[in-house]
């Protein structure tokens, strides 16, 4: 049955009407109109759906609604500053190319901003296993890993 | 009078098909070109590719230039994105169109100032005579273009090139980065509605039985749409829709078709219809010095597209005339199958790419544009977006064919290969739409109206398809090469990156590496000593070269590799060398790759294709392989269809041997082979036995030691 939810997204609260059991993942994307967190496999294997919540990486694919509430959700779109600026991750993906298809990219930015909020300075051999519940077909790994390395030290400059 | 028709040469690269100049560009008074081509974007990087071509000729900055998304109602017919020929098709058509656009905007301009050509100058568009200025865009008159494409228009010496040749940034990335929408699974028509396919994962005919009467209660279900076997659900909500197809699923019954068989490859070498000796070369002379003959069998398993999006379409049926988005490889031949599933007329069709998610070959993308639009004839005008599930993904999108190889070869006292055979036993390689007499649509085959699913097709030689790569570039005074087709399909399959390619050079090069060690001959100069071809031997000499070949230190358990091919013998040369370490499972650490396209475009995203190709051919020869119950196909999940992870991928390296004065060919496709053969080689020399069947996992590593001792 349909109920009236709060969800508190990207710093904003939001209202929504949907079933409690509903996925995260359709209320983000056709409730909200928050387009960049994407459906991959419904069971929380490939990471495209990733989004933060209370600052860890969770599947949204595989998060009801109801488990969602009252909890800090952070999606891709929420990762830039006020404005439209651009996350150092985003910088460094474009500065590295870091990307083919790029329907992965959403949730391996999660992955990653989530390991340098709490390892700023990771080792590559860490910046592989933090993104190893992301998958990514086209073979943009060793890319998007050197771009999470070059974030990490234009941060930490 | 139509040169065309007198001309007994064919137009250079898609001119053939679309000779006039308009349906190419168009100049706008805002100062910007858009470029029509027919060529998608599937996350190669094509579009970007082609915005240089286009702003090189007309001597404009790349940021002018603005792609039109490809469209049945204003885009060139340019066949299917597929084949690493983009570049040659589309890219060599711009070429010309975009000459022969400049020089007549150069007339019109000097005509505009009263001064002659030779007295203007130009930069960016702006031209400049004596004082006075105009611009292209001051120019820009649809007449101008209303001719066909001047074949000899003058073209930009390489030489002379700002544009291409320089890397690029990819046009499309700062929206992926950054999560805007861009991909057709983000497209939201205002009044869409929501729907999925409810399908078994396993072949099936006839009607289907089921009890829709709970599900018929569901808030927000519009309808259950059902015609023959095909059943539907469209709901205002993505989440009811999925609710319902999963729960329509449980009461839902299917008459099965053909159980598979147990043993894929011999039964592939039961059902061979079809006997194709491809290349035939007899020297008695040669043959008669054979000394030392060695055979060997290899295998393919089935192999999944498994991209990470599921395929998506969106379609609207609005007065008699139907829209679709799809991001399908052939929007052209896509809108005919349509028509032909449909009953409807190709003019009542219009097809629209919209990118998805990363595309290797003929995927769910086609299937799922019919599976939209059966739903949008319910659908009261409203536009319905499909996206399939992952199990349905895995399940119905088009495998690429497994494949049995047998390879005999003979050697001289002194380590000359004097007679080489290799048959291969395969379906098709392409079941794409526009090829045969019915819809290639899965759908179609459900109806209660239902068409005749077809078979899977080879392309014919030189590129050919189960036998791409399959007749060696080596010389050898004897050779025999010989292509079993199989035309019955228990699994479906098409086109997956370089086809028959990556069996044939994994099964070639391996068993070069196989005679090399028999003669006792390093495997670089093994290959040397075969491989007449200088642009070949100048990869396999900069890959060995990079990789330090020859200072390799011999450790127990660790290996290294090569493995090498001119893509479809007509391509890029790729020489690929792999090292690796085998404790239970195979870990590659590194792979070098050297790689001659010819002309390259743009460098950055050459490299991106082939380390890309590198890696997912690196995965696909460690751990993928379809798995298959009696009724179908039983990997439906991440978990059995595991792919390469990130600690898993090797460091890649990858060295470009430019040649800017020889044609450009693509480069999405060539790694596959080399990068296969040269992990299998690594692998045999770490272990000193060889496996020959793929996917070289912990498994097949385990029968190989079983069967040796």
């Amino acid at each position: 049955m349909a109920e009236r939810l709060q969800l508190t997204v990207n710093g904003a609260e939001s209202e929504l009407e949907a079933s409690s059991d509903t996925a995260l993942l359709y209320a983000l994307r056709n409730d909200l109109g928050l387009k960049g967190t994407r459906f991959g496999c419904g069971s929380g294997q490939c990471g495209a759906c990733f989004v933060l919540i209370d600052g860890y990486p969770a599947p949204a694919c595989d998060t009801p609604l109801w488990a969602a509430a009252g909890k800090r959700i952070t999606t891709v779109e929420g990762l830039s500053k006020g404005g439209g600026e651009l996350h150092p991750l985003q910088h460094a993906f474009l500065a590295e190319q870091a990307a083919q298809c790029g329907y992965c990219t959403s949730g391996i930015l999660i992955s990653a901003a989530a390991l340098l909020a709490r390892n700023p300075r990771p080792t590559e051999s860490e910046v592989r296993a933090a993104l190893d519940r992301n998958l990514c077909r086209c073979g943009s790994h060793n890319r998007m890993v050197r771009a999470v390395l070059r974030a990490a030290s234009e941060i930490a400059l | 009078m139509n040169t065309v028709a007198e001309s007994p040469l064919k137009r250079p690269g898609s001119l053939e098909r679309n000779p006039k100049l308009a349906q190419w560009l168009r100049v706008h008074r805002d100062g910007a070109v858009s470029i029509f081509s027919g060529k998608v974007e599937i996350g190669q990087g094509i579009s970007t590719a082609l915005a240089q071509i286009a702003a090189e000729e007309l001597g404009i900055t790349l940021e002018r230039i603005r792609m039109v998304a490809a469209d049945t109602a204003v885009s060139p017919d340019e066949g299917v994105t597929s084949g690493s020929l983009s570049v040659q098709d589309s890219g060599v058509a711009l070429r010309r169109a975009c000459a022969q656009a400049r020089t007549l905007l150069l007339k019109s301009a000097a005509a505009r100032l009263g001064v002659s050509v030779r007295d203007l100058q130009v930069a960016d568009g702006t031209v400049r005579t004596a004082g006075r200025s105009t611009s292209f865009w001051e120019c820009a008159d649809d007449a101008l273009f209303d001719c066909e494409v001047d074949e000899t228009a003058a073209l930009r010496s390489p030489r002379d090139y700002q544009v291409v040749g320089k890397p690029a940034p990819r046009r499309d990335l700062p929206d992926k980065i950054a999560g805007r929408p861009r991909f057709i699974q983000d497209i939201t028509l205002p009044g869409m509605l929501y729907g999925r396919v409810v399908r078994p994962s396993y072949n099936f005919a006839g009607p289907v039985s089921l009890d829709d009467s709970k599900i018929k209660s569901m808030p927000g279900l519009a309808a259950i749409v059902r015609d023959g076997g095909f059943v539907g659900v469209l709901a205002e909500r993505e989440d009811v829709a999925i609710s319902a197809q999963r729960a329509l699923r449980l009461t839902a019954s299917w008459r099965e078709v053909d159980a598979l068989p147990r043993d894929v490859h011999a039964w592939l070498k039961e059902h061979a219809a079809e006997h194709h000796v491809i290349s035939e070369k007899e020297n008695a002379d040669a043959k008669s010095r054979a000394a030392k003959v060695l055979e060997a069998s290899y295998t393919k398993p089935y192999i999944s597209h498994a991209s990470i999006g599921p395929s998506c379409a969106i379609a609207r049926i609005d007065d008699g005339k139907l829209m679709v988005w799809s991001h399908s490889q052939g929007i052209f031949n896509l809108r005919r199958d349509l028509a032909l599933a449909l009953g409807m007329r190709e003019d009542a069709i219009v097809v629209r790419h919209a990118e998805g998610a990363g595309c290797y070959g003929h995927n769910g993308a086609d299937d799922a544009a019919l599976d939209a639009a059966l739903l949008a004839r319910a659908a009261g005008g409203r536009p319905v977006q499909v996206q399939w599930m992952r199990d349905d993904e895995f399940a119905w999108a088009p495998c690429g064919p497994a494949m049995a190889l047998s390879l005999r070869a003979a050697l001289d006292p002194h380590g000359d290969i004097v007679d080489w055979e290799h048959e291969l036993w395969s379906n098709g390689h392409s079941s794409r739409p526009g090829r045969s007499q019915g819809p290639a649509l899965a759908a179609a085959w459900h109806l209660a109206r239902p068409h005749e699913r077809p078979s899977a097709i080879n392309l014919p030689l030189p590129a050919g398809a189960a036998d791409r790569n399959a007749i060696p570039i080596y010389d050898f005074p004897n050779q025999r090469v010989v292509n079993h087709y199989v035309h019955e399909m228990p699994v479906r399959t098409s086109a997956l990156r370089s086809l028959g390619a990556y069996a044939n050079v994994f099964a070639i090069e391996s068993f070069m590496d196989e005679l090399a060690q028999a003669a006792e001959i390093d495997a670089i100069a093994f290959h040397l000593r075969h491989l007449k071809d200088p642009r070949g031997r100048a990869v396999i000499d900069a890959a060995a070269r990079r990789a330090g070949w020859s200072t390799w230190k011999p450790v127990e358990g660790r290996g290294h590799g090569i493995g090498f091919a001119k893509y479809k013998n007509l391509g890029a040369y790729c020489a690929a060398i792999a090292e690796v370490e085998v404790e239970r499972e195979v870990r590659v650490n590194r792979l070098v790759l050297a790689v001659d396209v010819g002309l390259v475009i743009n460098p950055d995203g050459v490299i991106n294709q082939i380390e890309g190709g590198a890696i997912q051919s690196t995965s696909w020869t460690l751990k993928e392989e379809v798995k298959l119950d009696a009724r179908g196909i039983a990997s439906l999940d991440w978990e059995h269809y595991p792919v390469l992870k990130f600690s898993e991928v090797p460091v890649v390296e990858v060295e470009l041997l430019d040649h800017p004065e020889l044609p450009a060919a693509g480069a999405g496709e060539a790694a596959q082979g080399p990068t296969a053969a040269a992990i299998a080689n690594a692998v045999a020399h770490a272990l000193g036995l060889r496996v020959r069947d793929l996917p070289l996992t912990h498994e097949r590593i385990a029968v190989a030691i079983s069967q040796s001792t």
